[in-house]
């Protein structure tokens, strides 16, 4: 079925969901490379108006990508709540943008509508949504999710600890993670990124995590980010995992191209259940995401990226995930081009994530060949505070010497809490001020690298300090 | 009792900005500045226009021949958004190639990438000590191809039409905020347009602080010796005989 709009006697014809929905979609450097963005603006502004015109349920009866030939479509539709979509079906995209952004939709009416909205659903309204609006709903949805720490609590910021080294040592991945300790970083997790994928590597490191957390009792969890198949393997072994980490994509393809479907998925969150560290009522599951990760998998079937993207969000949701990151500015320029392009889809992807029910964080990123800064990242981190996103990705100095590009720093994570008043979890907020790192007001306190007392201990864990 | 350790004593055991320090959330000036001076230094070897005469005229001073090519990516802004147009060889250039001959066991080709910092400092070096080796060898090379707008897979269409048995593509390797001056070696034995990633191999991070230069061309020589052997490129090719000569 076509779409169309008429704009001062020009008409704009959309010939399908798909192109209607790429071309309304702000202008990015993925959707130019697929081919599919709109000619111009004032053809985009085109494909909005038409697009806010459309009843919410057309996606409920026109797949993007058909189910036959997708596990994530399937899902999607398997999973529809047609009650709890019920308070919006008879509204237009264009409505429901209205009705989010009333007092109507407050926290309550967010909460028992998400299992009603489709992962389309949030990306058609996202596109006709100004930043401003992609914040001022967001931070109407709160989603709050526990382990030791509890993450997302309205008015909180949780961080992710990324402790990484080019090599995988110990002494370097238990000094860095140390330094983020000190600096307040890690109530969300701390979680290394493994320079290798092997299973024995897997096991040191999340070994070396679990005597870290323990020698400081840290109320918090860790993760080595390694393969899926990777975590199934060494819990088998008995290793110590918390959380069990997989990036995921909107497409059965994609996922292929990940190594993973939704049955090894389930299979790794039952068997990280089952290890019984996770008090009751608590999650498991850790997944990064990306605009532009279909697409670089030739797994986008003709669909925008932001729409791959919101699709992601559904394999997560099937697993009731601790944390949801995208890496907003990783995968590179001829996907998200500048400041500007990361900004919006960093805000985006927190938008269709909260509302799609996720426990939605940010890795605020770029790479040097983007073009963008560290002022484009002050500017993102600012927003997401003011979103209420739950948690960001921190590193020494802003640098990742393992992935090769510029994540927030651990300073960054003090500016959130001391400027915009953003405390992390209750728990590592009490631990934080127990061991010394910060004062009763909850400031950072020294700061020089002086281990307190509990961190002089643990800086025993190094070969060659042994007490 | 023992002074408690500070964190600053252990920064040998990562590269990691460990331990800077801090004045309220805010990093000290000077750590400050060495990060925006780091990402500066990133960026200028990302949008530096390749300097292909100027490599050219230092080809020519270690007595090889050069040529000039381009991809179809018009400029950076389009080379940065556009993957898919710097690995094409632009069509005004097929001539330039066909008139430097065909027919040849080896064709070097130098590519901006995404550092013309590297190029400019790696590049002819690296290219001079693997010709000076091909001599030994016996093998016959194509005039060096040094093309701008460059992506690595832009090296096959050019040795296809060159005609060689094996192309070697020297690039700018995505500058890291502590290196931004690697040089990345792709080969690709039996070259022509289209082949995926996985029939390349690779050695990448040749710089002053890295790879050597020595030790790199080692590498491409014990590497072309297998491909040639084995008649093949990529991850099918066997490494135990691709081990350095006499090591």
């Amino acid at each position: 079925m076509a779409y169309a709009t008429t704009i001062e006697g020009t008409r704009f014809t959309f010939p399908d969901l798909k192109s209607l929905m790429a071309k309304a979609t702000p202008a990015r450097s993925g959707d130019q490379l697929a081919g599919l963005c709109a000619e111009g603006p004032v053809e985009r502004l085109a494909a909005q108006i038409a697009l806010a015109d459309l009843p919410l349920k057309t996606f409920l009866e026109q797949e993007l990508i058909p189910s036959e030939a997708d596990e994530v479509s399937d899902l999607i539709a398997r999973r529809h709540d047609a009650q709890a979509f019920a308070p919006v079906s008879s509204m237009t995209v264009g409505a429901f943008r209205e009705w989010l952004l009333s007092p109507d939709a407050d926290a309550p009416a967010l909460t028992a509508l998400s299992p009603g909205l489709t992962p389309e659903m949030v990306a058609a309204v996202s596109k006709i949504c100004r930043l401003q609006d992609l914040v001022a709903v967001a931070a109407k949805r709160p989603v709050v999710t526990r382990f030791r720490s509890t993450i997302g609590l309205p008015g909180r910021l949780s961080t992710r600890n990324q402790p990484n080294h080019p090599t995988d040592s110990s002494e370097g991945i238990l000094v860095s993670a140390l330094d983020g300790l000190l600096m307040g970083s890690g109530d969300a997790v701390i979680g290394v990124n493994p320079a290798t994928d092997s299973l024995p590597d897997y096991i040191r490191i999340v070994e070396l995590l679990e005597t870290l957390r323990l020698r400081l009792n840290v109320p918090t969890q860790h993760c080595c980010l390694g393969h899926v198949t990777v975590a199934i393997d060494a819990m088998a072994r008995g290793a110590p995992v918390d959380l069990v980490f997989q990036s995921v994509a909107g497409s059965q393809k994609a996922n292929a191209g990940f190594g993973v479907d939704l049955a090894v998925l389930r299979e790794a969150s039952d068997a990280a259940r089952a290890l019984g560290r996770c008090p009751q009522g608590g999650q498991v599951m850790y997944f990064e995401t990306g605009q532009g990760s279909a697409l670089s998998a030739d797994a986008h079937w003709g669909v925008d990226q932001q729409t791959m993207e919101a699709r992601a969000y559904a394999v997560a949701r099937e697993f009731d995930p601790l944390l949801v990151n995208t890496v907003v500015g990783f995968i590179g320029p001829e996907y998200l081009y500048n400041g500007k392009q990361i900004i919006r889809a960093g805000l985006e992807d927190h938008f269709c994530g909260k509302l799609l029910g996720l426990p939605m964080g940010v890795d605020v990123c770029y790479t040097n060949h983007a073009d963008a800064d560290g002022e484009d990242m002050d500017a993102l981190l600012t927003l997401l505070c003011a979103a209420g996103v739950n948690f960001v990705i921190t590193v020494p100095g802003a640098d990742d010497v393992m992935l090769n590009y510029q994540s927030l720093s651990h300073h960054d994570a003090v500016f959130a809490r001391e400027t915009l008043g953003r405390p992390p979890a209750p728990e590592f907020e009490a631990w934080l001020r127990e061991v010394g790192v910060t004062d009763a007001r909850g400031l950072l306190r020294g700061g020089a690298g002086e281990l307190p007392g509990p961190f002089a201990d643990a800086s025993r864990l190094l070969p060659g300090r042994a007490a | 009792m023992s002074t408690p350790p500070s964190l600053r004593d252990l920064r040998a055991l990562t590269q990691a900005r460990i331990a800077l320090g801090a004045h309220g959330a805010g990093l000290p000036t000077a750590a400050s500045l060495a990060f925006g001076l780091d990402h500066a230094r990133a960026r200028e070897a990302v949008w530096t226009p390749l300097d292909a005469a100027a490599i050219r005229a230092a080809l020519t001073e270690q007595g090889l021949d050069a040529v000039e090519v381009r991809s179809q990516a018009a400029d950076r802004a389009e080379y940065l958004r556009r993957p898919d147009k710097g690995r094409a060889l632009h069509p005004d250039c097929e001539s330039v190639l066909d008139k430097a001959g065909t027919g040849f066991d080896l064709a070097i080709v130098i590519g901006d990438g995404l550092s013309a910092t590297a190029v400019a400092l790696n590049a002819v070096p690296t290219a001079a000590a693997l010709a000076a080796r091909a001599k030994r060898a016996g093998w016959s090379l194509a005039p060096v191809v040094v093309a701008s707008q460059a992506r690595v897979a832009l090296g096959d269409p050019v040795g296809a039409r060159l005609g060689a048995r094996a192309v070697v593509m020297l690039i700018g390797e995505r500058p890291g905020l502590s290196a931004s001056d690697s040089l990345g070696c792709y080969i690709t034995f039996a070259p022509e347009p289209g082949l995926p990633d996985s029939r390349r191999n690779c050695i990448s991070n040749i710089r002053q602080d890295g790879l050597s230069i020595e030790s790199a061309t080692a590498q491409m020589e014990a590497l072309l010796r297998a491909m040639i052997a084995q008649k093949l490129s990529g991850v099918g090719l066997r490494r135990d005989e691709a081990a350095l000569p006499g090591a």
